[in-house]
């Protein structure tokens, strides 16, 4: 079955997520899955995101388009219609996987449900992506990334207090729940596998990004302390004290902060030693003993006047000159990147990290994050850009189902491919 | 019986904090048997992180080291001495899956290197877990999630038009590992029940993180990236943003995409005078007009509480939600509903609460076997019952001081 050291090769993942599940196919395509993308004809509704090659709406220039569908074919098919539906059976009796993030009870209605997807391959691993999940109250509410980043917790914490809550202004939360996906379908992979039996999968992104709230359900349950908004600082963990997060500096930002305990003690004292060199420093914090720094103990006015003579030094320097130093100190100090200061990151640079892919239908070669892991047996491997809408019909239905032209003229002229 | 996806498979895990221990949650919570291996010396961070029971930090009453160890086995060794050096080895030998997640460098300074490893047990699989992978000049830079999170541009991201970034309080980036770390480790466990073959896994928080933005990462020859703060707004949609309600510090989400979901808004809303106005019927008219908008949607929202707007707009079938916090978490009736989380007693903690993997397998639910072991809990059970150690070498390792 294995013929390449590709870890997933042999099995295939039939794909027919929106926008808010590519990233699981995506995945599992990273690992070497045959995954096999299912779009309407009309062309997916993911190919309307931005933003575009060249910064040009087209269908087929998304570039959110392009990074989450890379490593699969594509095939269009309406699985509204009765042809559709029984091309869609025949693809599932050969599939290991099925994906999917349609509304919950859509797949029902067409009499896809996985009861009956089950009767056609009972070793497949369906999983479906929703907001809520496929039961309880909300399984029915519509969920848009800012709806469901709101009901799971990050969002209130994270702003200023007297202000609105605020979203990470790239949709997170249904890659949360596609990554995890991706996760949870290879555990039933692994299981199907072991024990020949199939199952179906149920990941709500409201849960997935529940995860992201760290500690903040168990300081509710343990200690009833509400983790609230602070702006850019820390707080409610160890005490009432804030602990500033993000310090401005010359040209931009840096991520920081002064740690109590062990963890802390080698980053502080390297920082006042630093500023020692450089004359920079008032005395107070020149003769601080960090040992003595106890988190829980610490008041607002002892963290303010640790904070303010580091806040001054930062402002200096730039972030670049910052983070170098910061290197060869080992302190724990880290620009804060936009996606310029990110490509020209040395370390990803070390690490081979982009990716090089040819985009023919453009004539040109595009550069994308590459693998999310490397692996000294099986590595992930880059093979091909997203496809095009339609683009791997001829392949999938004449050379793999044996399908005819002239059938498939009648089903492209009657708009089920 | 339950049927547990990874019973029998055995994972030994010298790592801590978030990233590392959470993908291994993945593997405990279906079934393995995760055996956390732990200092006295090096406690793991979040042994010493809030909240701590009765507000008292001592190093069995951390309910952030819970949250993450249940399901988790726990044994206590010095790695410095010659006999811990061997016990260790011994669970190596033992285990399908070795973990780390400490600075790149660490495990060999114990003296296992992926290629010791091997010697030991050829066909180990080994996971690792760090926040800018094994290799490259900044690989043993110290750093914790909060730090990655402005490596990663995820900081970047937050803030209104205009004004400054705003930091996440939380460690995000190590959240996201986990996700990506599992399948690939279950790929890897696949793989060898296929093959033989076991490998070493290198994992970078950073590259994992950039996979979440990674349409404005996409590069070309005149590529123009907009990286402006955003607030909560969408370039597509309008109203769309965060509204306060009655209530102290009570918010909900509106998001309205299109026109249906408009004119339903605006019915749902008892049709209020300015809704009718043309500025605000196309897409493009609410966007050029949002702000107005914006306020206006909040002073009907703010007539009523973030709970019935919910309820009255999804009814209407607009997506809207309350804003909630932790506690509004613990009393969601989805959430309970779906049994996410899972309540047990215990020994230290009291009445404790996990949360449950995210989703529902139907043939091999997740489940909570044991509650997150006390250091060193598990370590006689463990040399005695995994390794076979006799009684008496157990209790001559015990006076030596081998177990702390």
């Amino acid at each position: 079955m294995v013929n390449t050291a590709e870890m997933m090769s042999g099995y295939r993942v039939l794909d027919l997520t929106n926008e808010n599940g590519y990233l699981c196919g995506k995945i599992l395509g990273d690992m070497g899955a045959d995954v096999i993308k299912i779009e309407n004809p009309r062309g997916d509704s993911g190919r309307k995101i931005g933003p575009f090659y060249q910064q040009v709406p087209d269908m087929e220039k998304s570039l959110y388009w392009y990074a989450y569908n890379l490593n699969k074919r594509g095939i269009t098919l309406d699985i509204e219609t009765e042809d559709g539906r029984q091309i869609l059976s025949r693809l599932i009796k050969k599939a290991d996987f099925l994906i999917e993030s349609y509304p919950t009870g859509y797949l029902d209605k067409l009499g896809l449900s996985y009861a009956k997807i089950h009767e056609i391959n009972p070793k497949i691993v369906m999983t479906s992506i929703t907001p809520f999940g496929q039961t309880g109250p909300y399984k029915d509410y519509k969920g848009s990334d800012l709806v469901v980043m709101a009901m799971s917790g990050l969002m209130y914490i994270t702003g200023d207090p007297d202000t609105a809550p605020l979203r990470i202004s790239f949709p997170q939360a249904f890659l949360l729940a596609s990554a995890h996906a991706a996760a949870a379908s290879m555990i039933a992979h692994y299981y199907r596998e072991t024990s020949g039996e199939g199952q179906y999968v149920d990941v709500s992104a409201q849960e997935c990004v529940l995860w992201e709230i760290a500690n903040g359900i168990p300081l509710w349950q343990v200690n009833k302390i509400l983790y609230k908004r602070a702006g850019s600082f820390l707080s409610g963990r160890w005490s009432d004290t804030k602990q500033r997060l993000l310090w401005r500096c010359k040209d931009g930002f840096v991520s920081f902060y002064i740690l109590g305990g062990p963890s802390g003690i080698k980053t502080n004292q390297a920082i006042t030693k630093w500023m020692a060199e450089k004359g920079e420093i008032p005395d107070y914090l020149k003769n601080y003993d960090w040992r003595t720094l106890d988190m829980l103990k610490q008041t607002q006015e002892m963290q303010d006047r640790l904070e303010k003579p580091i806040g001054e030094f930062f402002l200096r320097y730039t972030k670049a000159e910052l983070y170098l130093e910061s290197f060869k100190r080992g302190i724990m100090l880290y620009p804060v990147c936009n996606a310029h200061d990110i490509q020209e990151n040395d370390q990803l640079k070390a690490r081979k990290y982009w990716v090089n892919i040819e985009h023919s239908e453009l004539g040109t070669t595009i550069t994308y994050p590459g693998a999310f892991a490397k692996l000294s047996e099986t590595p992930l491997t880059f093979k091909k850009r997203a496809p095009l809408i339609g683009e791997h019909n001829p392949e999938i239905y004449e050379q793999e189902l044996g399908m005819s032209k002239s059938e498939l003229a009648v089903l492209h002229q009657s708009g089920v491919i | 019986m339950d049927k547990k996806v990874f019973e029998g498979l055995k994972v030994l895990d010298f790592g801590w904090v978030i990233a590392g221990p959470m993908t291994l949650k993945y593997l405990a919570d279906y079934g393995a048997t995760v055996v956390n291996l732990e200092s006295s010396q090096h406690p793991d961070l979040l042994r010493t992180s809030a909240p701590f029971k009765d507000n008292i930090p001592e190093i069995d009453n951390s309910g952030y080291f819970a949250y993450l160890a249940g399901n988790k086995y726990s044994v206590t060794l010095d790695l410095n001495q010659p006999k811990g050096f061997e016990i260790a080895k011994k669970l190596i030998a033992w285990a399908d899956v070795v973990a780390d997640s400490h600075r790149p460098g660490v495990l060999e300074n114990w003296g296992f290197s992926y290629e010791e490893l091997k010697k030991i047990n050829p066909g180990v699989i080994l996971i690792r877990n760090s926040n800018q992978g094994q290799t490259g000049p900044a690989a043993k830079q110290p750093g914790l999630g909060n730090h990655i999170n402005g490596l990663a541009g995820i900081v970047n991201m937050v803030g209104w038009p205009g004004k400054e970034p705003i930091s996440l309080q939380v460690a995000y980036s190590d959240y996201v590992v986990p996700h990506f770390a599992a399948a690939v480790l279950i790929g890897a466990l696949d793989y060898r029940r296929r093959t033989g073959k076991g490998q070493a896994l290198d994992i970078s928080q950073l590259e994992v993180g950039l996979n979440l933005f990674a349409p404005n990462l996409i590069n070309y020859p005149g590529v123009k990236v907009d990286e402006s703060l955003k607030g909560n707004s969408c370039e597509y949609a309008a109203p769309h943003g965060i509204y306060r309600c009655k209530g102290d510090d009570r918010w909900c989400a509106v998001s309205v995409f299109t026109d249906e979901e408009w004119l339903a808004f605006c019915k749902a809303a008892g049709q209020l005078s300015w809704s009718k106005n043309p500025k605000f019927a196309t897409v493009i008219n609410r966007k050029k007009n949002e702000s107005q908008l914006n306020e206006l949607v909040e002073a009907w929202t703010l007539q009523q509480t973030a709970e019935d707007v919910t309820k009255l707009l999804q009814k209407a079938g607009v997506a809207a939600g309350a804003v909630e916090n932790t506690h509004d978490l613990c009393d969601d009736p989805q959430l309970k509903e779906r049994e996410c989380f899972w309540t047990a007693q215990h020994e230290v903690l009291g009445n404790f609460t996990y949360l449950a993997q995210a989703s529902r397998l139907s043939g091999t639910p997740a489940k909570l076997y044991r509650n997150a072991p006390r250091m060193g809990e598990h370590t006689e059970f463990v040399c005695r019952e995994f390794l076979g150690m006799p009684q008496e070498e157990f209790d001559a390792c015990l006076m030596e001081g081998v177990f702390i």
